[in-house]
């Protein structure tokens, strides 16, 4: 196994498992202290790239676009709660599904029809376009940036979620929401905020993929379902859960995609394992998933009873 | 009594409009009824665990998908049995349709039914996108492109080549499924599942083994789903594992709620109106999903019950 090749891939798998980690952490937060399930939680992370698009194309610079965007996603996030996400708090998670199912339809047309059916190339200032030797290894400064960004990230959700006044009402809101509004605390604004900071985290991961793959339509699609099962491996409403999970489906995605035929031809055949490697790595997160359930139904790291 | 009568009425418009429409030069009609039918069936499958069971699959698409490649890929080998002088590759493609998904259902339900609600929901969907990934990583059956059906499947007395027939048999099989639905409901069986959707830990408490019990139901559901994916298969004679996207299990679904989940004639009414629906606004805007979408978030927020229960509120009837 080429060492160079596995070093990238390690890296790619890091950037990957991060910027799911910020879709994820959004999720498993709403999910864990509003109990609502969003599956347009990933339009939210299309809605960020496409908007930090349109600023980046305005401003010409893409660091100025990514700071705008994110309070602006942000304000999307709050009219979402507001209009569709509110009124679904009492109904059960059939419900939810099916109407942000919905709110994908909305979403994504009413995106195609601001930013037409074509993708949007978002340009990356020259400082960022080049390249960074680390040892033997080459990289593109911006993959550095986004697994910084997303590290970053991470760290300041960990430091808000346990070191800080509105963290612990957010962990008390997740154990008991019905004692947090007892105690004075207006659970409707605290509500309003995690969707928000949900919705910007998503947000901030769809600005940071954007230069790599353009702003395309659907491109939450994929994401959310992926999301889905690093929460749910994780164990839904786990923040430590989500950022493990995150990494290991991240890591094991990009590196099966990449090392399991040579794996395979270890104890197969060359002409079996190129022919079932391919299937086996596109199926390989979900198999994981089933696995993680059937042995533990409420995933690796359960939060505490209600 | 309202309710049969509504009942009677659909099931009868069903039966003569298509047929007139095609006959009176409106082929268009019969193929958009066949389709509306054979998911109709589909959909009916599904609420017999979501609405009685209240066992929320979302992944009810790979069901269909896998028994229409259940048609598919023996078509491909040009795998024709004949009997005497009847050729009846349909007799092999349907029960394999049936047992591939009754046993995917089965090892797939082993593992699905020990979570509970979103656990569930997101679990069933796994493995369904396991499914989709591993069509789509098969290029002999065309992977993501695709794979024509050369020739539909043949059965003794029908010729699935004439659409008339074709949509006969799916009616016809509407009519089985939504009396065999309607059966188990009724029965012990259908009991012990609707009394493990209201609580679960009071009827193991009295003995019964529930577990058993819903991966029962699971497995029936999943085989009829199959089933509706073989016919579905010859209706279009084409197959993709675009038929297993997420998107379509979620299509299931809306048509189940719409309708009214845990009611018979529901998730056919659902199928009815999610088809016209879709037809009547992408005949008009190339950006109908918008509407479409709106009107999804609507039926949830207001329409409790689906469509039945609008029915019940406005005619009475409820059971």
């Amino acid at each position: 196994m080429d060492l160079t090749l596995f070093t990238i891939q390690l890296l790619n798998g890091l950037q990957l498992g991060l910027l799911l980690f910020l879709v994820a952490s959004g999720l498993t937060l709403v999910f864990g202290i509003l109990d609502f399930v969003n599956l347009a939680h990933a339009s939210l992370y299309m809605l960020g790239a496409f908007i930090c698009a349109s600023f980046t194309l305005w401003l010409g610079n893409f660091v100025w676009g990514v700071l705008l965007a994110l309070p602006v996603t942000a304000l999307v996030g709050l009219v979402v709660e507001r209009v569709v996400a509110r009124p679904l708090y009492a109904r059960d998670h059939l419900d939810q599904v099916l109407a942000t199912f919905g709110l994908i339809l909305v979403i994504d047309t009413a995106a195609q029809l601001i930013w037409g059916p074509a993708g949007i190339a978002v340009p990356l200032p020259d400082w960022l376009e080049g390249q960074v030797q680390i040892g033997a290894v080459t990289l593109p400064s911006f993959r550095l940036l986004i697994i910084g960004a997303g590290l970053m990230a991470a760290a300041g959700l960990f430091w808000l979620v346990n070191y800080t006044r509105l963290g612990m009402l957010i962990r008390a809101g997740a154990s008991n929401r019905t004692m947090v509004s007892a105690l004075g605390i207006d659970i409707q604004s605290l509500f309003a905020l995690v969707f928000a900071l949900g919705a910007t985290l998503a947000g901030l991961a769809g600005m940071l993929i954007a230069p790599i793959t353009e702003a395309s339509i659907g491109m939450g699609n994929s994401v959310i379902i992926t999301a889905f099962v690093v929460i749910i491996v994780g164990g839904i409403g786990s923040m430590k859960g989500a950022f493990i999970a995150a990494l290991m489906i991240g890591l094991i995605d990009t590196l099966g995609r990449s090392f399991l035929d040579d794996i395979f031809k270890l104890v197969m055949s060359t002409e079996a394992a190129e022919t079932s490697a391919p299937a086996i790595s596109a199926m390989l997160i979900y198999i994981i998933m089933a696995a993680v359930l059937a042995f533990k139904p409420s995933g690796l790291f359960p939060p505490k009873v209600r | 009594m309202a309710r049969k009568i509504l009942t009677v009425a659909v099931l009868a418009a069903l039966a003569v409009l298509p047929p007139v429409f095609y006959l009176t030069g409106n082929a268009f009609y019969l193929d958009l009824a066949t389709r509306l039918v054979i998911l109709g069936i589909a959909a009916v499958s599904l609420n017999l665990i979501l609405g009685f069971g209240g066992m929320i699959s979302f992944g009810h698409a790979a069901f269909v998908g896998l028994g229409a490649y259940a048609v598919g890929i023996p078509a491909y080998h040009w795998l024709y049995y004949t009997a005497g002088d009847w050729a009846v590759s349909g007799l092999a493609q349907i029960p394999i349709a049936v047992a591939v998904t009754a046993l995917f259902a089965l090892l797939t339900g082993l593992i699905c039914l020990r979570t509970r609600g979103v656990y569930f929901i997101m679990i069933t969907m796994a493995f369904a996108q396991m499914v989709y990934y591993l069509i789509v990583s098969i290029e002999e059956y065309g992977g993501d492109d695709g794979l024509v059906i050369d020739t539909r499947s043949q059965l003794p007395f029908l010729d699935l080549d004439d659409p008339l027939q074709l949509y006969g048999l799916a009616y016809v099989s509407l009519l089985v499924a939504m009396g065999l639905v309607a059966m188990i409901v009724k029965s012990r069986f259908g009991m012990v599942i609707q009394g493990a959707k209201g609580n679960d830990e009071r009827m193991r408490t009295l003995g019964f083994n529930t577990y058993a019990y819903r991966l029962t139901a699971y497995v029936i559901s999943g085989a009829m789903c199959g089933y509706a994916g073989a016919l579905l298969g010859n209706f279009t004679t084409f197959i993709s594992p675009e038929m297993m996207d997420w998107t379509r299990s979620g299509e299931l679904m809306f048509m189940v709620i719409l309708g009214g989940a845990g009611t018979v004639l529901g998730p056919v009414l659902g199928a009815t109106v999610f088809i016209v629906l879709e037809e009547v606004l992408s005949s008009i805007t190339i950006h109908w999903h918008l509407p479409f979408g709106l009107m999804l978030i609507a039926v949830v927020l207001f329409v409790r019950g689906g469509l039945m229960g609008l029915f019940a509120v406005l005619f009475g009837g409820r059971k």
